[in-house]
C-alpha cells in the first residue's frame, strides 16, 4: 500500500479529534488538558509537514517548526499559571476549578 | 553562499522601537535601575514614541519581509487605537496597583510586549505572521490575567483563559494548515487567487481559521470565557482585555477574510451572519440578569464585537468603514466605563456590584453624568457617538441587502439598552449609598476624554469618519 497524503491528513484530523475530545471530556486533572494540547499542535504540525511535503513547498515545514517553538513558550506559561493556581487551591482537579460562573 | 537580502526596516520601525524599549525596561525594572513608577511612565512614553513613530513613516502602501508584513491606512488606524487603548490601560492601573500592594515592574512590560503581538498581528498578511503576532499578543494576556498570583479568582481566570485560548490557538492553526495545504500557499494575497476556485478542504479550513477569530473576538459561540476572564482578572487587566485586543483580533478577522477570501464571499457570508446574530443576541439578554459589573461588561463586549461583525458581514468598504468606526468608538467607551469601575472604591476595598451605584447621581455628580453618557452611547443613543457606530454598520448591512441581520441587529440593541439604562435609573433614582473615595486623577482624565468624546462626536464627525474610510478602501 502506498501512503499517500489522505493517510497523512487522516492521522492528523484524528489526533486533532483526540485533542478536543481530551480538553471537553475529561473531568480529572488539567494536566491531561495541556497534554490534549500539545496533541492538537502535534497533529497541525503533522498535516503541516505532510502539505509541504507533498506540495514541493518549503514553508509548511518552516512552520511547522515556528509552531513547536510557540507550543514551548506556551506549555511554560501554562505550567507556570497552574502552579500559581494549585497554591491557592490546593487541587488541580478539572472539577474544582468551579469559582467563576454564572 | 548567495547573499541574504535584509528586509527593509522602515515599515516595522515601530514595533522594533516597541521591542527593544520594552526588553530594556524590563532590565531596569529587574535590576532595580527603576521604580515600578518609572517603568509605568517610561511605558506610556514608550506607547507615545512607538505611535509618533508609526504616523511619521511615509504614506501609502508599506511592505517588508516578504510581503507578510504590511503597513497601509487601515494598518495605520488599528494601530494608532491599539496604542490609545494599551496606554489608557497602563494609566488606569498606576493607582489601582499602588492601593492593591500589586506594583510590579513586569505589568507594564507584559502590556508593552502584547502590544508588539497586536501591532504585528494589525499589519500581518500572511498566515505566520498572523500566528506569531496572535500568540505575542495573547501569552502576556493568559500571565496578565493571573497576575494577582496569591488571588484564588486570578488565577483560576488566568488558567481558563490559557486553556480555551491555547485550544482556541491550535484551532486556527489546523484551519491554516488546511488551508496552506489546499492553496499551496500562506500568503493572503497567494490565497484569494486560489481560493475563487472553492473546494471543501478550504472550506473546511475556513471554518476552523474562523472559530479561532471568533474565540479571540469573544464572538458567540466561542465567547464563553468572556464573563469568567473578565470578572476573575484583576480590574485594571480587564480594562486591558476589553479595549486593545479586541481592537487586534478585529483587525486579523477584518484583514484575513477581505484579502484573502474575496472570491467566496458567499460562503463565509452565511457563518459571519449567524456569528453576528448569535452575539448581538447573547449580549443583549445574558446581560440583563448581572449584578456583577465587569461581568455585565464582558456581556456588553461580546454584544458589541456582534455589531461590529455586523459590517464585517456585509463585506463592502462601506461595511468594514462600520467596523473601523466601531472599533474606534467602543473603544472610547469602554475605557470610560473602566475608569468608573476602577474607581468603585470605599474604605472597605474595591466594589464591584452594580447596585453599589446606588445615588451617584447625588455623591459624585460629575461621574455619574460622564458614566450615563458613555451608557446611553452604548445603547446607542442619537446623538451620542455609539449611535454613529451603530448607523455606519446598519448601513452597510442594508446597503449588502443583509435586511435580515439588519433589523435583528436594531431589536438587540433596543433590548441590550434596557440593562444599560437600568444602571443609570440606579445612579439617579435609587437611594444614596455610602460615596467612593475621590477619583486619581488619571482615571479623571480618561472618563473626561471619553465621556466628551462620545457626547461631542456628532459636532465634527469628519475626520474620523474620513479616516476610517481611507482605511477601509486601502484593503479593497
Amino acid at each position: 500500500m502506498i501512503i499517500g497524503l489522505g493517510h497523512y491528513l487522516s492521522v492528523a484530523a484524528i489526533l486533532f479529534t483526540l485533542g478536543i475530545f481530551g480538553i471537553f471530556l475529561n473531568r480529572k486533572n488539567v494536566i491531561i488538558i495541556m497534554m490534549s494540547i500539545e496533541l492538537i499542535l502535534l497533529a497541525v504540525n503533522i498535516d503541516l509537514v505532510a502539505f509541504s511535503s507533498f506540495l514541493g513547498d518549503i514553508v509548511g515545514q518552516v512552520y511547522a517548526l515556528i509552531v513547536l517553538t510557540v507550543a514551548a513558550a506556551e506549555a511554560a506559561i501554562g505550567l507556570a499559571i497552574l502552579v500559581a493556581y494549585f497554591r491557592n487551591r490546593g487541587s488541580i482537579a478539572v472539577e474544582d476549578i468551579d469559582l467563576l460562573k454564572g | 553562499m548567495a547573499a541574504v537580502a535584509y528586509p527593509a526596516i522602515l515599515p516595522v520601525l515601530p514595533e522594533i522601537v516597541l521591542g527593544l524599549g520594552a526588553m530594556a525596561l524590563l532590565m531596569a525594572g529587574v535590576f532595580g535601575a527603576a521604580s515600578v513608577r518609572v517603568v509605568d511612565f517610561a511605558a506610556i512614553a514608550l506607547l507615545v514614541i512607538a505611535g509618533a513613530v508609526l504616523l511619521a513613516l511615509p504614506s501609502g502602501r508599506l511592505v517588508s519581509f516578504g510581503g507578510s508584513f504590511v503597513v497601509d491606512d487601515f494598518a495605520r488606524f488599528l494601530k494608532i487605537l491599539a496604542l490609545i487603548g494599551s496606554a489608557a490601560a497602563v494609566a488606569m492601573s498606576i493607582d489601582h496597583a499602588q492601593r492593591e500592594r500589586q506594583q510590579r515592574v513586569e505589568y507594564s512590560v507584559l502590556v508593552l510586549l502584547s502590544t508588539l503581538g497586536m501591532l504585528m498581528l494589525i499589519s500581518a498578511a500572511d498566515l505566520i505572521a498572523l500566528y506569531l503576532g496572535l500568540e505575542l499578543m495573547s501569552l502576556p494576556l493568559y500571565v496578565m490575567a493571573a497576575s494577582h498570583r496569591g488571588s484564588l479568582r486570578s488565577t483560576e481566570a488566568g488558567l481558563k483563559y490559557f486553556v480555551l485560548g491555547a485550544l482556541s490557538s491550535g484551532m486556527l492553526l489546523y484551519g491554516a494548515s488546511l488551508i496552506y495545504g489546499f492553496t499551496g500557499t500562506v500568503s493572503f494575497t497567494g490565497i484569494a487567487q486560489v481560493a475563487a476556485q472553492g473546494g471543501v478542504g478550504l472550506i473546511f479550513g475556513l471554518v476552523f481559521l474562523f472559530a479561532g477569530f471568533c474565540f479571540k473576538a469573544a464572538a458567540v459561540p466561542f465567547h464563553m470565557w468572556t464573563p469568567d476572564v473578565y470578572e476573575g482578572a484583576p480590574t485594571p487587566v480587564t480594562a486591558f482585555f476589553a479595549a486593545a485586543p479586541k481592537v487586534a483580533a478585529i483587525a486579523m478577522f477584518v484583514r484575513a477574510t477581505v484579502v484573502a477570501f474575496p472570491g467566496i464571499t458567499s460562503e463565509w457570508q452565511q457563518i459571519l451572519v449567524f456569528v453576528a446574530i448569535a452575539s448581538t443576541l447573547l449580549g443583549s439578554f445574558a446581560a440583563i440578569g448581572q449584578r456583577n459589573f465587569k461581568r455585565l461588561m464582558a456581556y456588553s463586549s461580546i454584544g458589541h464585537m456582534g455589531y461590529a461583525l455586523i459590517g464585517l458581514a456585509a463585506g463592502t468598504p462601506e461595511g468594514v468603514q462600520g467596523v473601523l468606526l466601531y472599533m474606534a468608538i467602543y473603544i472610547t467607551m469602554t475605557l470610560g466605563v473602566f475608569a468608573v469601575i476602577l474607581a468603585m472604591r470605599r474604605s472597605t476595598g474595591m466594589v464591584e456590584s452594580i447596585d453599589q451605584l446606588a445615588g451617584l447621581g447625588r455623591t459624585h455628580p460629575t461621574m455619574a453624568f460622564l458614566l450615563a453618557m458613555l451608557l446611553f452611547s452604548m445603547a446607542g443613543v442619537p446623538p451620542l457617538a455609539g449611535f454613529f457606530a451603530k448607523f455606519y454598520v446598519f448601513l452597510a448591512a442594508i446597503k449588502a441587502g443583509l435586511y435580515v441581520l439588519a433589523i435583528i441587529g436594531v431589536l438587540a440593541s433596543v433590548v441590550g439598552a434596557y440593562y444599560y439604562l437600568a444602571i443609570v435609573k440606579i445612579m439617579y433614582f435609587d437611594e444614596a449609598v455610602e460615596g467612593f473615595y475621590a477619583m486619581p486623577i488619571e482615571l479623571r482624565i480618561v472618563l473626561a476624554v471619553c465621556g466628551l468624546f462620545n457626547i461631542l462626536f456628532f459636532v465634527y464627525p469628519g475626520p474620523l469618519v474620513g479616516a476610517a474610510s481611507a482605511a477601509a478602501h486601502s484593503l479593497f
